[in-house]
């Protein structure tokens, strides 16, 4: 198709499917990475390990849609992820609906949330608009501890694999899950990419640069901007879904304002408007996340002073001291850094000849 | 009746401590047009530094607490204050970084805290008066109540005063009224900034002592459980007016005890609704000036 | 008002808080015609620019563009009927390369749906348009992948122009086309406005540079705290009194 190679052309068209092809072959190899695999590839904390990080990333790419080509800070995208989580979760515990007929359900459930709060929230802009949409994940995350009889409260509803497939429950099955979200991931990039390059994405950021002028071209902004935070809230409802299979427990931090602010911190990290840096950033955090508390009771780190020790073990705390110090000097994130690497390199080339 | 008394007074507390974050928040966003995310951080640290200094002293008397309260207060300050030279200042004017700063930081803190003091609540001793109730009109209203209720309106008449009666206090009226002015006039709006970060971390670092008192405990989450109400209180009352801060941490306080008590638990959802109906129809708040 | 008038201002007027801004102006502007619009700082010139775009809402008075009423339309549905305009502080898409800020305006021309299922192309109408558009204005074909955040400043002027020429409005207004352009680029400007006009469109211009203004226009109107002073050709206007002693008087 024509449009295809207008999207993916140059680096991205050769790179883009080694990395994904790389990634399949993980489960069936015995790669080792010490220190940042617990084992083999091949081996289900590994393949847990990484599900979940794709997964991030993948919620990274719907919080890019938003602040990246949108200019929308919001503060409660957790939100849509949580009804993932909660959705799913709920469905197969309270009714005998089979899984893929309750995603279907559940990521419907995803796109009229989004739709109806994105029509209101966006009456706003700005720092109101952080707030509205701060607010309405805080509604939902009091829903979640207050009805405990339907969501278990504080302590999470765990699943119920009655109606799973059996080649996704359990241990062995790890792969299966690993290839979900593998899946997930490169669709999310996809639909991203897609959004940025079609007429709707390039009137979006046409409108985060300049909202009055948009207008002045007769083109009324509102309904792209929803059309952003209904992808992104359908993006995040997908990924929320899958993470709770990989994690067989719904719980409340799902819905937290830490959750939203991490995911901003990592796109910002990454480089705002860049989807690799989205994508991988969320991939590198979740990692630290989950080796950080495993590699903190290492004998090793154990001998550390204590005020070295402390710090080095909570993974919030290196990623907050990291995302600080690179606003401070490091403005366009990792992904600016790269670019910057690779044209200076380029300009040293000319140069030479 | 006794039941009514009660929630107000309860509500009135929790309007107590609302204000003490907001009010700093309030002016600091104001002024600067900061969204400080960190500033429930101050109070964390303040509430931790009060906390250590009484198991420092030992006892649970007056004099103790009093001790507190101040070393809470002067921690709370001296952490805002680096955090606005070091962290805020170098990127003048350029409010989203800066809003991203106070992430980065309120997110590593609060780590930070896990680390060294734990996730679990550290609870505090107070004195014996505090933990005792008195009967007003049948009912039987805990003593905190009176406590946080007299502090925070000491604080917001001290602010008030400090604003309109001192130097500092008519450049930072100016400030939030018209910045741009207040540099034409030569100015130097950038001390403003240091002290206003100062004060709301003095009072937020004082307001962690008496949250401490009042929830019995510290833990490191202490600040960013309130900072969410603190923000709503924010944008009802209006960002940059310490009294539509006060104004609005009553409101909301009372109101989120009474849907509580009479709406089946449901004071936080009540809240929350009652933000989007004034953010939808009055968006600057109850009395805010100016929409940034 | 005749048949061949394309713009048209009925006793158009505006308070604020009781304070007069625009007091009962009345103008229409033919077919093809270039109106000047001048007067001292204050008079109400951006003003009415707002008003006849959407950005501001009248309290009296009506604007009709080709006998239709605008009074109650949005910003929006403005541009659409056919008022297209720059602003005095160059008003593009900073982060957009030169092309994209002009295909924004050539899709809306062009139509079709603004959808996610609709992708942008080289070869497309909407892209054709913006080329021609862009050598109109004489942007160099070097500078139309070149983020319109970094062209200088009069580039960004002829940008904007692009823009209108590909929205093809009935009326295009420009507001301080020159403000902020370097001398050097100021004929160069002139010429392309020159061109914007000769082509047939109807254009209103406020400019500061009066005698640049006096050189392109064919009528000239003149704003006086939100009133209309005088309307009439060049050397006319400049040789009526009350003009001279009103706004000429304080030429500085």
């Amino acid at each position: 198709m024509n449009f295809l190679s207008e999207i993916f052309k140059r680096r991205g068209l050769i790179v883009g499917p080694l990395l994904v092809a790389a990634m399949a072959v993980l489960p069936l190899i015995d790669f080792e990475l010490p220190g940042i695999f617990p084992g083999p590839s091949s081996n289900p904390g590994t393949l847990q390990i990484l599900a979940l990080a794709l997964l991030i990333g993948s919620l990274a790419l719907s919080y890019h849609l938003l602040l990246g080509v949108a200019g929308l800070l919001s503060f409660g995208h957790a939100l849509y992820f949580a009804i993932g989580t909660y959705g799913l979760a709920i469905l197969l515990r309270q009714t005998d609906i089979a899984l893929l007929p309750a995603m279907l359900i559940v990521g419907l459930v995803g796109l009229v949330v989004a739709a109806v709060l994105g029509r209101i929230s966006l009456q706003v802009s700005g720092i109101a608009f952080a707030m509205v949409t701060l607010a309405f994940a805080q509604a939902g995350s009091v829903l979640i501890r207050r009805n405990s009889e339907i969501t278990n409260g504080e302590e999470g509803l765990p699943i119920n694999t009655a109606n799973v497939p059996d080649y996704l429950v359990g241990v062995v099955n790890t792969k299966n899950l690993f290839w979900l979200a593998l899946v997930i991931a490169v669709i999310a990039f996809l639909l991203v990419t897609w959004f940025e390059k079609s007429r709707a994405g390039h009137v979006v950021a046409a409108t985060r640069e300049n909202e009055l002028r948009v207008r002045v071209l007769g083109i009324r902004p509102t309904r792209v901007k929803i059309l952003a935070v209904v992808s992104a809230g359908v993006i995040a409802t997908v990924a929320g879904m899958v993470y709770f299979v990989l994690q067989s427990t719904a719980s409340p931090a799902n819905i937290s304002a830490d959750l939203t602010l991490t995911l901003l911190v990592i796109v910002v990290l990454g480089g705002v408007g860049s989807r690799w840096g989205a994508l991988i950033g969320g991939v590198i955090y979740m990692i630290l996340d989950q080796r950080l508390t495993s590699l903190a009771r290492a004998p090793e780190l154990k001998e550390l002073p204590e005020f070295l020790y402390i710090p080095l073990s909570e993974p919030l705390f290196l990623l907050g001291s990291i995302f600080i110090l690179v606003v401070l000097f490091l403005p366009g994130g990792f992904a600016g850094l790269a670019k910057r690497f690779r044209t200076g390199k380029r300009a040293k080339l000319k140069e030479l000849a | 009746m006794s039941d009514v008394i009660l929630l107000l007074m309860t509500g009135l507390g929790l309007g107590a401590l609302y204000f003490l974050i907001a009010g700093g928040l309030s002016l600091i966003y104001g002024l600067m047009g900061v969204l400080n995310f960190a500033h429930g951080s101050f109070l964390t640290v303040g509430a931790i530094a009060g906390w250590e200094i009484s198991k420092l002293l030992g006892g649970d008397s007056w004099g103790v607490l009093l001790i507190s309260m101040v070393v809470g207060a002067l921690v709370g300050a001296v952490v805002a204050t680096a955090t606005e030279l070091l962290l805020i200042r170098p990127l003048y004017l350029r409010h989203i970084e800066q809003a991203l700063i106070t992430v980065g930081l309120s997110l590593a803190s609060v780590a930070l805290f896990e680390g060294i003091w734990g996730v679990d609540p550290n609870y505090v001793s107070r004195p014996p008066w505090l933990i005792e109730v008195t009967k007003i009109a049948g009912a039987l209203v805990p003593n905190d109540r009176f406590l946080l209720i007299g502090s925070a309106v000491l604080v917001l008449f001290g602010m008030l005063a400090f604003l309109r009666y001192t130097r500092f206090g008519l450049i930072i009226r100016a400030g939030v009224e018209n910045r741009a002015m207040v540099q034409a006039l030569g100015i130097d709006v950038r001390r403003a900034f240091t002290l206003v970060f100062a004060i709301g971390g003095a009072v937020a670092g004082f307001g962690g002592v008496l949250a401490s008192q009042y929830f019995g405990y510290v833990s490191p989450h202490l600040g960013g459980n309130l900072l969410i109400f603190a923000f709503i209180v924010t944008i009802i009352g209006g960002l940059g007016s310490l009294v539509g801060a006060a104004i609005a941490s009553v409101l909301v306080a009372v109101l989120q005890q009474f849907a509580n008590f009479y709406l089946g638990g449901t004071g936080d959802l009540v809240i929350v609704v009652l933000l989007i109906v004034v953010l939808l129809t009055r968006p600057t708040g109850l009395l805010g000036k100016r929409a940034h | 008002m005749s048949d061949l008038s394309v713009l048209e201002l009925k006793g158009l007027g505006l308070s604020i808080g009781g304070a007069r801004i625009i007091n009962d102006v009345s103008f229409s502007v033919p077919q093809g015609q270039m109106l000047g619009l001048i007067g001292p700082n204050g008079a109400g010139k951006t003003t009415l620019f707002n008003l006849i775009s959407g950005l501001m809402m009248p309290t009296e008075g009506e604007i009709l563009l080709r006998g239709k009423s605008l009074s109650k339309q949005s910003i929006e549905a403005r541009s659409r009927a056919g008022i297209g305009r720059t602003f005095q502080t160059s008003s593009l898409f900073p982060g957009l390369s030169a092309f994209e800020n002009v295909r924004l305006a050539a899709q809306v021309k062009i139509g079709g749906e603004i959808s996610l299922f609709k992708f942008p192309t080289r070869k497309d109408e909407a892209s054709i348009l913006t080329k021609q558009c862009l050598d109109e204005v004489g942007l160099a074909q070097s500078q139309h992948e070149t983020l319109a955040g970094v062209l200088s400043h009069g580039d960004r002027r002829k940008l904007e122009i692009a823009m209108l020429l590909a929205m093809d409005p009935s009326v295009i207004l420009l507001d301080e086309p020159m403000a902020g352009v370097a001398s050097a680029d100021v004929p160069g400007l002139v010429e392309v406005i020159r061109g914007v006009h000769s082509s047939g469109r109807t254009v209103l211009m406020v400019e500061h540079h009066i005698e640049i203004v006096l050189g392109l226009v064919d009528k000239v109107a003149v704003l006086h705290h939100g009133e209309l002073l005088a309307l009439d050709e060049p050397s006319k206007v400049m040789a009526n009194e009350t003009v001279q002693s009103a706004y000429l008087g304080e030429k500085p």
